[in-house]
């Protein structure tokens, strides 16, 4: 369980296209680290490819390397599916399966990798949506469809989900923007609580959100429309927004452009 | 600017809306006109043909064995008899070419939507294209010239069956193709991002979650192939008497039974006709229900 991560020279193509280049960094495990920059500069990218799910969009390419542990995600022997048990992630807008209820929402992993066990998937559930901060709001609708949640509560839901098959890294891509701030404010307490159990990665549009809720945060930027994204400066959170060492990067935290 | 005025009293402005100009409201009504005629006009062939099939036929589906006889021995301008032999055929005609059709159309629906990039996936897109604009007679004589010239197997239902499959298959793999497309992406990422690989994704979750508008496209789809003559015509013979056997003898449908029953000049023939015709038409609409039952009750609830 939490493990490190360390991207070394992670080159990322979508056909032709270089999305972004040259990002080397580490992400160290028990910790929350944060992705920011401006739009199109490559961060969400990069959070996919941590799980390989880069490749999941036709024509998109990686080169480089993800060491989880020191072992290469994108060796040529690795299944992408077992890299993605691994290394679970939380999507932008939340998505439960529709057709599932609220508990089969939690347990969805588990099941569709051939766990029979009622018993032991009601009580992963039952973990998982505490550990979600969810479960006193659900407990007595757990047979009910996941749909008929509010949206922080299906985004809570879904980090259940993503929590329940154990991962030792979660990826969050922008977690709380389809969100209102008092569930917002939820699903960052969640963050600062998985921590302590989960290697976390969060791409963030919102400056405060990360100088909240990270410990460490990278700034990714670019140098123009159509140019690569590139890793500008990664750092301690409180360094970064008190002190960065790059010009680019005091511009971007104090507004003065993005 | 005059001076008797005093610019305090003037409005600062003129009044910012305004009233619906006669132009409008007579162009308005020139359209409204226009299309409720257009949907009159529409409705009245539906309506009068309803109305005839229905006062015309209904007399025959409440005789007595309508539903449960054939016409087994009955006289050419005797009142008596049924359509089951017709009804039976009708139906299991339909549902061969279901089995056949239904796994098929599907499965190449999710090879078109879930993995079909490149060539092989134009290819068969413009086939099913190509087959959707097939006219049934021509399917028919396909299926004579393969199953019954080239094969030599006899004319039987099943040959009906297969020539009805051509019929449907495009059918289905255009729906199915269209519910598959109406799963969001996000929800094949969710799963894949928590290890589940791509088959079981497609089975496990977007399969079910497009489950109600697919079985509304099969069943849509038997409703359109029920009605279809030209294979019966085609591929198997007229039987008056109820057989079970798909693969062999002539077996009789309520197309195939209406065409007969025209040549009969007899009144009792003539109700046959109508009575024939508005059973088809219960039946089809009965499939239609069904489908829009079928896509309440399992469409996606939240709640």
């Amino acid at each position: 369980m939490a493990k490190r991560l360390d991207l070394k020279d992670l080159n990322l193509y979508y056909g032709k296209f270089h999305a972004v280049e040259g990002v080397s960094v580490s992400v160290p495990p028990r910790m929350v680290t944060a992705f920011i920059g401006p739009s199109g500069c490559g961060k969400s990218t990069v959070l996919r490819s941590l799980n390989r799910m880069h490749e999941v969009i036709p024509g998109a390419r990686v080169e480089g390397k993800v060491l989880l542990d020191g072992e290469d995600i994108y060796a040529s022997s690795v299944d992408p599916v077992s890299v993605r048990r691994t290394i679970g992630m939380v999507f932008q807008r939340p998505n439960p399966f529709p057709t599932m209820s609220i508990r089969d929402n939690v347990v969805a992993g588990l099941k569709l990798a051939g766990t029979r066990d009622r018993k032991r998937l009601d009580e992963v559930a039952e973990r998982a949506l505490r550990g979600a901060n969810l479960w006193t709001e659900v407990k007595d609708r757990l047979n009910k469809p996941g749909g008929g949640l509010s949206g922080g509560q299906q985004q809570r839901l879904c980090i259940a989900r993503a929590i329940a098959v154990q991962p030792d890294v979660v990826l969050m891509d922008e977690p709380c923007s389809a969100l209102d701030p008092i569930s917002t404010l939820a699903i960052e307490d969640l963050i600062g609580q998985l921590k302590r159990d989960y290697t976390i990665v969060i791409v963030t549009h919102n400056m405060q959100q990360a100088a909240r809720v990270s410990d460490q945060t990278a700034f990714f930027n670019l140098a123009g429309v159509g140019q690569p994204g590139r890793l500008i400066e990664v750092d301690d959170t409180e360094k970064i927004f008190s002190n960065p060492s790059q010009k680019a990067t005091e511009d971007y935290i104090s507004g003065r452009f993005g | 600017m005059t001076t008797t005025e005093s610019l305090v009293d003037r409005p600062a402005a003129p009044p910012a809306f305004q009233h619906v100009s006669a132009v409008r409201k007579t162009k308005n009504m020139i359209a409204t006109v226009l299309v409720t005629l257009a949907f009159l006009i529409a409705i009245v062939p539906l309506a009068w043909l309803l109305y005839t099939v229905v006062s015309r036929g209904i007399e025959a589906i409440f005789s007595d064995g309508w539903w449960t006889h054939s016409l087994k021995g009955v006289l050419p301008e005797e009142f008596a008899g049924g359509v089951y032999h017709a009804l039976y055929g009708t139906f299991v005609q339909a549902f061969i070419c279901a089995l056949i059709a239904v796994p098929i159309g599907i499965m190449a629906a999710v090879y078109l939507v879930e993995y079909g990039r490149g060539r092989l996936a134009r290819v068969t897109t413009f086939m099913v294209d190509i087959l959707s604009g097939v006219p049934s007679i021509v399917a028919a004589l396909f299926i004579f010239a393969l199953w019954i010239s080239t094969f030599g197997f006899p004319k039987s239902a099943f040959a009906v069956s297969l020539a009805l499959v051509l019929l449907m298959l495009p059918i289905v793999v255009r729906s199915t193709e269209e519910m598959l497309r109406l799963v969001p992406d996000e929800l094949r990422e969710a799963a894949f991002a928590l290890g589940v690989p791509k088959w079981k994704t497609i089975m496990r979750i977007v399969l079910p979650t497009a489950m109600s508008g697919i079985v509304t496209g099969v069943m849509l789809s038997m409703a359109r192939v029920m009605g279809e003559t030209a294979p019966v015509l085609v591929l198997v013979g007229y039987s008056r008497s109820i057989n079970y056997d798909v693969f062999e003898g002539n077996m009789a449908s309520l197309p195939l039974l209406i065409y007969n029953e025209l040549g009969n000049p007899e009144d009792a023939g003539v109700l046959r006709v109508w009575g024939a015709a508005l059973t088809l038409i219960l039946v089809i609409m009965f499939f239609n229900l069904l489908a829009a039952v079928i896509s309440r009750f399992s469409a996606i609830k939240t709640k």
